[in-house]
């Protein structure tokens, strides 16, 4: 029976937890079936350890429904990031970790591998029971450092010597920081920086401020390493249809981020199916890197053509590969007093036109890959739509009995005109 | 990639500890006070025990220790490369530094490698001198815990002066805006930093009331069906908020605070999902919602 730990190795398996906790937080302890129940408190300790003054519980006739509340415009600073830093590790792993860059503590002692083992016996003297590092550890320690890009190996006269890679001389970015890091993506690395800094200073907050993506930082991370080299990858992915994940083989596009539902997607192409589709990242896990693709800038830029008919992530493609487009329109009135509606139709319409019909009417027109996507827009006009004429005309219909079922919802079916 | 433990927080709480160390405070009291602001809840179970029970042979049980410098470490190849994507962003010109050292550095990312596909399209004007400028000058006045004084265009195109306190820069993903919190003028709490025409740091002899301005909040209740997967959606649409969720009787509550001059934004927010979520309180929120859809029978849509 293996005791509890505060730090854990995968990150893949409180990934999903933590995401149910936050996104959802009215699931039991019996909820999670599929993992055995002491896995279950394992996790709820280790979240409770990492970010304890925001959770919460309620008792409901069920069991005790643990949850996680943040109101990211009040937090600063992402409380998801402590998460990413309880990376488990052996004894020997941080022993060697400060003993090997205090003998390399400046990028201008250059050793060999015999001579920093010397020197780590060095350091180990004192202790009563000395731990003893064979060559092959250290070497190994040695190769993940320069894989990390901070340790620098080079030969010289057939030996292999090692030094400290010379640090970058930062000017004060700590403002930058704190407002990177929880902007820009894979922002978890702005805050290990910040990690560095002994200033504390937070001169920013942040609204519609959406904070689960850290969870998918190393996704991220490895999908923007993998567009940057041109490359394909494998990736598995859990689909919402199956239960088990299965491994794709795509080629990263883009990553659509969406700052009004909280999602982030990848468009890839699937070579499988010959086609350009989006995939949820929080879906994805275990990136493999493959080789790079002669194809990638095509497909860029065939995805940018694509994009001018896109409202969100969808793309839609009929028989034989052809692509199939909707049209959308639709007239709101506007009062004398309301020129911030037609300023609202500007600003958030991402793609079509809109168009003045007279002083008080305007008209939004588009051609999109899937007028579904665009409704929980529209419905923001909802005292207001005068007409609608989509060419998909079923979502038409579900549109307009979709505010019948509002009027009975809310009991005004009757209601003066 | 990310997730490794030379980023841990135990990592980081150890190097602060050495350094302690190193400067001679080895009282627990104080490594311990570290480790809690450092580390995670129960890492004082483990940290400090780790280290004097010499599991971790960086310190002895004396609390003295082999290092013989303060610990450092340089940054990593992908820490380089995500600030030199950073250095891309146009709004990077806000900050007034350089860095250095990153010409060979390939970003992690490009601006386009990533779209955020429904943002506002009339964010703030990065790229205008004046309004650098200002926000320079507001970042300044913060970091030096200065006042300000600000000249602004308002909503009806008058020209406003007002000498406040700048408490914290609010920015909007969202909008891609940025607006100033200030404390001290009783008339105005935010301002967009877009509006502002002019701005400078205030010497004067008032005395302004600094400290963050109370936030009014409200509460609504909403019911949330699991047709068309919006239950999923609505819980992740409205995650960014402090909230609670409870199943009863097989329906789906989500319970909301929210700021209460968000209320017209929290009103379309909840319309967009349509018949699938229904306000059940606020009463005085539902009325608002029941007025959007008497005025939408008008329209003759259906």
């Amino acid at each position: 029976m293996s005791s509890y730990k505060e730090l854990i190795k995968n990150f893949e398996k409180i990934r999903a937890y933590m995401r149910d906790f936050y996104v959802y937080g009215f699931k039991n302890r019996n909820d999670y079936d599929k993992k055995s129940s002491r896995t279950y408190d394992d996790e709820r300790r280790r979240m409770e350890s990492w970010l304890g003054e925001h959770m919460g519980f309620v008792m409901t006739p069920e069991g005790k429904n643990i949850f996680i509340s943040i109101d990211s415009r009040v937090s600063k600073h992402n409380p998801f990031y402590k998460a990413l830093k309880s990376k488990s590790f052996t004894d020997g792993d941080i022993t060697l970790h400060f003993i090997l860059f205090d003998i390399l503590y400046s990028p201008e002692i250059i050793l060999s591998l015999p001579e920093i083992l010397e020197k780590i016996d060095g350091y180990l003297r004192g202790f009563e029971t000395p731990m003893v590092f064979d060559e092959s550890t250290v070497r190994k320690k040695l190769k993940e450092y320069t894989e990390q890009g901070i340790i620098i190996a080079e030969k010289s006269a057939k030996r292999m010597m090692y030094r400290r890679v010379k640090d970058l001389d930062l000017p004060d970015i700590t403002d930058a920081l704190n407002f990177y890091s929880e902007v820009a993506p894979c922002g978890i690395i702005g805050s290990f920086l910040l990690d560095k800094e002994d200033k504390t200073t937070d001169n920013f907050s942040f609204k519609h401020h959406y904070i689960t993506s850290a969870m998918d930082s190393d996704v991220l991370a490895m999908l923007f390493t993998a567009m940057r080299k041109k490359s394909a990858v494998t990736v598995m992915n859990m689909s919402r249809r199956s239960n088990e994940p299965r491994r794709n083989r795509i080629i990263p596009l883009r990553i659509f981020i969406s700052v009004q539902n909280g999602r982030q997607h990848l468009l890839a192409y699937q070579p499988d199916f010959n086609v350009i589709k989006s995939f949820r990242i929080d879906y994805l896990s275990d990136v493999r890197i493959e080789e790079a693709t002669p194809r990638f800038d095509e497909l860029r830029a065939t995805l940018d053509r694509m994009q001018t008919k896109m409202w969100g992530v969808i793309v839609k493609r009929g028989r034989y590969g052809k692509e199939k487009y909707e049209h959308v329109d639709f007239t709101v009135k506007i009062s004398n007093s309301e020129e911030h509606i037609v300023r609202r139709l500007n600003r958030e319409k991402r793609i079509g036109t809109v168009t003045k019909i007279d002083d008080n009417t305007y008209r939004f027109s588009a051609d999109v890959y899937d007028t579904n996507e665009m409704i929980p827009w529209l419905r923001t006009f909802i005292c207001r739509i005068t007409e609608l004429n989509f060419s998909n005309k079923a979502i038409e219909r579900q549109f307009k009995s979709d505010i019948e079922a509002m009027y009975r919802m809310y009991g005004i079916e009757g209601a003066a005109k | 990639m990310i997730f490794n433990e030379i980023y841990s927080a135990y990592y980081n709480t150890v190097a602060k500890i050495l350094a302690e160390i190193l400067k001679g405070n080895t009282s627990e009291k104080n490594l311990n006070k570290i480790i809690s602001e450092n580390a995670f809840g129960e890492s004082i179970l483990n940290i400090l025990p780790s280290l004097k029970n010499e599991k971790w042979q960086i310190v002895r049980s004396d609390l003295t220790t082999p290092i013989k410098h303060m610990p450092t470490m340089p940054l990593t190849t992908v820490q380089k490369q995500w600030l030199k994507a950073i250095s891309q962003d146009p709004r990077i010109k806000l900050f007034d530094f350089k860095i250095n050292g990153l010409e060979d550095t390939e970003p992690l990312f490009s601006p386009d490698d990533y779209v955020i596909y429904d943002k506002y399209s009339d964010g703030d004007p990065y790229d205008d001198e004046k309004y650098i400028a200002h926000f320079r000058t507001i970042l300044k006045a913060m970091q030096n815990k200065q006042s300000i004084k600000i000249e602004m265009t308002n909503r009806k195109g008058r020209t406003v002066c007002t000498r406040c306190a700048a408490e914290r820069l609010e920015y909007s993903e969202k909008d891609d805006k940025f607006r100033l919190v200030t404390s001290g003028c009783h008339f105005i709490r935010t301002i967009n930093i877009a509006r502002i025409t002019k701005c400078s740091i205030y010497n004067g002899e008032a005395v302004l009331q600094s400290g963050a301005p109370e936030t009014d909040y409200d509460y609504i209740t909403l019911k949330v069906s699991k047709e068309r997967n919006t239950l999923e959606r609505c819980m992740l649409h409205f995650a960014h908020f402090e909230k609670r969720a409870e199943k009863n009787d097989g329906h789906y509550f989500l319970h909301i605070k929210f700021d209460k001059n968000d209320e017209p934004e929290m009103v379309i927010r909840v319309l967009s999902f349509g018949p699938t979520v229904e306000v059940v309180g606020s009463e005085s929120f539902k009325k608002l919602i029941i007025d959007k859809l008497i005025c939408q029978k008008n329209c003759g849509l259906l």
